[in-house]
C-alpha cells in the first residue's frame, strides 16, 4: 500500500517563481532556515563586539573614556541574553532544525509551512526590538542576563525604564515565535517521517532537536511569566516581584512581592534552557563523530535513552542557580543530588562519542576537528559544573570568575563548536560547495586553542577569588597584582579569537562562489539529506518521489559492503546485493 | 513549584512512555526494510487532519504549562502576608454560564458537521462565536466593575494576579476567535462545510479547553 507523508502535497503547488516569494516571504524550510541562521549570526557579531569591548575594560581598566560602568553592565547583558537566546537557540533550532528536520527524515517540508514563515518573522522582529533598546533613551538594559529584579527595574540601574522594557518586549515575541516553531518541528517529527523511518531510526540529530523542542515548549513559558510579571511590576506598578524598598531615599509604591519568586520562575525556564541548547548540539556532534570516523555511533540506543533522561532530569535541577540565594538545606541537598545525577547520563553520551572514535577509521576532516574540539572543552566544562553544583563548593565560588569560566567552556565554547563544526559539515549541501579546507583548520585550531587562553585562566582567577560582574578590578587585600596581568592576558586572547573569526566569515563569502563544487555526498554519510537528487536540494526535497528507508543511519564500515557506507534509501541484506551489483 | 515541577514531570513520563511504545528497545542496527515500521501495518496517520489536531494538542500542553506556572507563582505570592483576597464578584457566575453555553454549542457544530446538518452547523457555529465574544464583554464588565470599586491593578497582589489571569485567558479566547472568524468567512463564502470540519473540531476542542481552564482559574479565584 501507497503511504504518501502529507508534506507530499505541497509538492502539487508550483515551486515559488517570484524573487520576493521565494527568497523573502518563502515557506521553504531551507529558506527559513539560512534566514534564521543569518539573522542568528548577524545579531551573534553584535554579541561577540560587546564581549570585545568588556574584555578591553576588563583588560586595561580606565583607559577607554566610552566604557561607562553603565555602559559595561549594558554590554554584559546583552551580551550574555544575546549570545543564549538570540544566537544559540535560534541557530541550533530554528536554523540547523529547519533545515534539518525535514531532510533527515524525508518530509518535503514542514507540517505548517505559512506558521513556519511567521516564526522566522517574529524571531526577527524580537531581534530589531533587542537592538533598538540600544538607540533609546537611557540605553539597553544592563540587569545582568538574569534581569533579577528588583534592581532590573530600580533607578540606578542602566535602562531601567526604556531598555529593560524592549528586552522583556523582545524576550515574548521570541517565546511567540519559537512557539510557533517548536509546534512545526514537533508535528514534522511525529507526522512527517517517510516510509520506513521509525523514531528510532532518527539519525541522533533530529532526537536532540526533537527533545530539545520538547523542553523549550515546556520551559519558554517559564520566561514568559516572568517576563510578563515584570513588565507589569515595571509599568502598572503592581508587587508580583519587587518588595518594600527604599530607593535612593524615596518610598517606592511597591511592598510585599518576592525577588526569590522571580529567580524560582527564570531558572525554572534557564537550567532546561541549557539542555535546549545542548541537546542538538550533542545530537549533531554524534552524526559528525560517526560520519567522519567512518564508525557506527557507539550504543545508539543509550544515545537517544540518555537524550530522554536528560529532557526529564532538567527539569528538576533548576535551584542550583540560586545556592547563593539562600534555601533550605534540604532543598540544597536535593537539587544537589539532581545535579550529581544528571551527569550521569551526559556521561554516557561523552564515552559513547570517545567509544565511536575509539578504531575508528578517522578523518581529521575540519567538521571532525570540530566535533573533537567539543569533547574537551565539554568534558572541561562538565567537570566544573561537578564542583559547583555542590552547595559548599559554589557558595565561595559563585560570585567569582570561576562561574564565568565553567559556563562559557561548557555552553558558550562548546556548543559554538558543534555550530562551526555543523557548518563545515552541511555547508556543502546548503549551497553546493565545499568550505575552504585550509582557512577551515587555521580557524579551527586558532578558535580552540584561543578559547582555552581565554576561560582556562579564568578558572584560576576564579579560585583567588576576583569577583565577577565588577566594572574593575582594582587593588585589594587578597587579590595579587599579578592577577591584573593574567586579566590582560585573557583580554589579549578574546580579541585575537574574535579577530580570528574573520578567517570564518571570509571563508563563507568566499566559498559561496569560489569554492570547490561539492557533489551530493562528499562526506560519503549514510543519513537522508545526503541522498537528495539535487544539491543543493530543489523545492519539495525530493523529485516526484519520497524516499524509503531500509535501514538505521550508521551503517557505516559494514563487513562485506563495497563501500565503506551504506545509505539509509539501500535496501536489501546488509546491503550487499545492491551494492554488490557495482562492483566488478 | 510543587504543582508545576509534577505537571512537567508527568508531561515528560507521558513522553517518555510513549516513546517506549515505539520499539525504543529494537535493535536497528540489525534489522532492514521498511516493514519494521508500525505504520506500515495501520496505514493510519499522514494526514492534515491528524497533524493538525496533533499540534492543537500539544498546543494546549504548552498553554497547560503557561498557566500552571502562573498559578504557581499564585501559590508563593499568597503566602507573603500582604495578601487581601478580592470579593467573588457574583458576575463571574454569569460569564462563567456563557462560556459553557459557547462550549456546548461548538459541539453542537461539530455534531453538525459528522452529520451533514448543514443548517444547525450555522447557526451553532455562530453561536459558538457570539458566546464567546460575549463571554469576554462579561468579563470585562466584571473588571469595569471592580476597578470602580476600588480594586485597581496595583493595589493588591491578589487584585494583580486576578486581572492579569482573566485578561490572558481572554486573550487566549481571542486568538481562538481569529481562528473561529476565518472559519466562519469561509463557510459564509460558500466553501464546502466538509472541508471546514478541521477547523470546526479543533474550534470545539479549543473551547472545551479554554472552559476547563477557566473552571480551573475560577476555583481558585474563589476559593482564596
Amino acid at each position: 500500500m501507497e503511504q504518501l507523508a502529507i508534506a507530499d502535497e505541497a509538492y502539487v503547488h508550483h515551486e515559488p517563481t517570484s524573487f520576493i516569494s521565494r527568497y523573502i516571504w518563502s515557506q521553504d524550510h531551507k529558506v527559513i532556515a539560512i534566514q534564521y541562521g543569518m539573522t542568528a549570526i548577524a545579531v551573534g557579531l553584535v554579541a561577540l563586539v560587546l564581549s570585545g569591548l568588556m574584555r578591553l575594560q576588563l583588560g586595561f581598566p580606565h583607559s577607554f573614556d566610552f566604557i561607562s560602568p553603565s555602559a559595561y553592565y549594558q554590554f554584559i547583558t546583552m551580551h550574555g541574553m544575546i549570545m543564549v537566546i538570540y544566537l544559540l537557540t535560534a541557530l541550533l533550532l530554528g536554523g540547523f532544525g529547519n533545515y534539518l528536520i525535514p531532510l533527515m527524515i524525508g518530509a518535503r517540508d514542514m507540517v505548517f509551512p505559512y506558521l513556519n514563515m511567521l516564526s522566522f518573522w517574529f524571531y526577527l522582529v524580537s531581534v530589531l526590538v533587542l537592538m533598538a533598546s540600544f538607540f533609546v533613551p537611557g540605553g539597553s538594559s544592563g540587569a545582568g542576563w538574569t534581569l533579577y529584579p528588583p534592581q532590573a527595574i530600580l533607578p540606578g540601574t542602566p535602562g531601567q525604564d526604556w531598555g529593560i522594557i524592549l528586552m522583556l518586549v523582545s524576550l515574548a515575541i521570541f517565546i511567540i515565535a519559537f512557539t510557533m516553531g517548536g509546534l512545526n518541528y514537533v508535528t514534522t517529527v511525529l507526522q512527517a517521517r517517510t516510509r520506513g523511518m521509525t523514531l528510532m531510526r532518527m539519525p541522533l540529530t533530529v532526537w536532540g532537536i526533537f527533545v530539545a523542542t520538547i523542553l523549550g515548549l515546556l520551559a519558554f513559558p517559564a520566561l514568559f511569566v516572568s517576563a510578563l510579571m515584570m513588565m507589569l511590576d515595571q509599568t502598572l506598578g503592581t508587587s508580583f516581584f519587587m518588595p518594600a524598598l527604599l530607593s535612593q531615599g524615596e518610598v517606592l509604591d511597591h511592598e510585599g512581592g518576592s525577588p526569590i519568586l522571580f529567580q524560582h520562575l527564570f531558572w525554572f525556564f534557564g537550567h532546561p534552557e541549557v539542555y535546549i541548547v545542548a541537546l542538538p548540539a550533542f545530537g549533531i556532534v554524534s552524526d559528525l563523530i560517526s560520519t567522519h570516523a567512518r564508525k557506527n555511533i557507539f550504543g545508539y540506543r543509550m544515545m537517544v535513552w540518555a537524550i530522554l533522561a536528560i529532557g526529564v532530569l532538567s527539569f528538576i535541577v533548576w535551584a542550583h542557580h540560586m545556592y547563593v540565594s539562600g534555601m533550605h538545606p534540604y532543598f540544597g541537598f536535593f537539587f544537589a543530588v539532581t545535579t550529581l545525577i544528571i551527569a550521569v547520563p551526559t556521561a554516557i553520551k561523552v564515552y559513547n562519542w570517545v567509544l565511536t572514535l575509539w578504531q575508528g577509521n578517522i578523518h581529521l576532516t575540519v567538521p571532525m576537528l570540530f566535533a573533537i574540539g567539543f569533547i574537551f572543552t565539554f568534558v572541561n566544562g562538565g567537570l566544573t559544573g561537578l564542583f559547583l553544583g555542590n552547595v559548599v563548593v559554589d557558595l565561595p565560588l559563585s560570585d567569582t570568575y570561576f562561574v564565568v569560566g565553567h559556563f562559557h567552556m561548557v555552553m558558550g565554547v562548546s556548543p559554538v563548536l558543534v555550530l562551526f563544526g555543523a557548518i563545515y559539515h552541511w555547508f556543502p549541501k546548503i549551497t553546493g560547495r565545499m568550505l575552504n579546507d585550509t582557512l577551515g583548520k587555521w580557524h579551527f585550531w586558532l578558535t580552540f586553542l584561543g578559547t582555552y587562553a581565554i576561560y582556562l585562566p579564568m578558572h584560576y582567577l576564579g579560585i583567588l577569588g576576583v569577583p565577577r560582574r565588577y566594572y574593575a578590578n582594582l587593588s585589594t587585600d587578597f587579590i595579587p597584582e599579578s592577577a591584573q596581568d593574567m586579566n590582560v592576558g585573557i583580554t589579549i586572547a578574546a580579541l585575537f579569537v574574535a579577530v580570528v573569526q574573520i578567517v570564518f566569515l571570509i571563508n563563507l563569502v568566499w566559498s559561496l562562489r569560489h569554492g570547490k563544487k561539492a557533489d551530493g555526498n562528499p562526506w560519503g554519510a549514510t543519513s537522508l539529506e545526503w541522498q537528495t537528487p539535487e544539491t543543493p536540494p530543489a523545492h519539495g526535497n525530493w523529485g516526484p518521489r519520497l524516499p524509503v528507508v531500509y535501514r538505521w543511519a550508521y551503517d557505516y564500515s559494514v563487513p562485506g559492503a563495497s563501500r565503506d557506507f551504506i545509505p539509509q534509501t539501500v535496501p536489501g541484506k546488509e546491503g550487499r546485493e545492491a551494492e554488490g551489483e557495482s562492483q566488478p | 513549584m510543587n504543582i508545576i515541577v509534577l505537571f512537567m514531570v508527568a508531561v515528560m513520563a507521558i513522553f517518555v512512555w510513549w516513546v517506549v511504545l515505539q520499539r525504543v528497545t529494537a535493535k536497528t542496527w540489525l534489522e532492514q526494510g521498511v516493514d519494521v515500521d508500525p505504520r506500515e501495518a495501520d496505514n493510519s496517520g499522514y494526514t492534515p487532519y491528524v497533524a493538525g489536531k496533533l499540534a492543537l494538542w500539544v498546543f494546549l500542553v504548552v498553554i497547560t504549562s503557561l498557566f500552571l506556572l502562573f498559578v504557581t507563582a499564585y501559590h508563593m505570592r499568597m503566602h507573603l502576608g500582604d495578601w487581601r483576597p478580592l470579593p467573588d464578584p457574583g458576575a463571574l457566575w454569569f460569564s462563567t454560564s456563557l462560556l459553557v453555553v459557547a462550549s456546548i454549542a461548538l459541539q453542537g457544530a461539530r455534531y453538525a458537521i459528522v452529520r451533514g446538518q448543514w443548517r444547525l452547523l450555522h447557526s451553532a457555529y455562530a453561536a459558538g462565536g457570539v458566546f464567546a465574544l460575549a463571554f469576554l464583554a462579561a468579563q470585562y464588565w466584571v473588571w469595569q466593575q471592580l476597578s470602580d470599586a476600588g480594586y485597581l491593578v496595583a493595589s493588591n497582589p491578589a487584585n494583580s494576579f486576578f486581572y492579569l489571569l482573566t485578561g490572558l485567558h481572554g486573550v487566549h479566547l481571542l486568538g481562538g476567535l481569529v481562528v473561529w472568524a476565518r472559519g466562519g468567512a469561509k463557510l459564509l463564502a460558500g466553501e464546502s462545510p466538509r472541508s471546514l470540519r478541521l477547523t470546526v473540531e479543533s474550534c470545539s476542542v479549543y473551547w472545551h479547553y479554554l472552559l476547563l481552564l477557566w473552571l480551573g482559574l475560577f476555583a481558585l479565584l474563589l476559593r482564596t
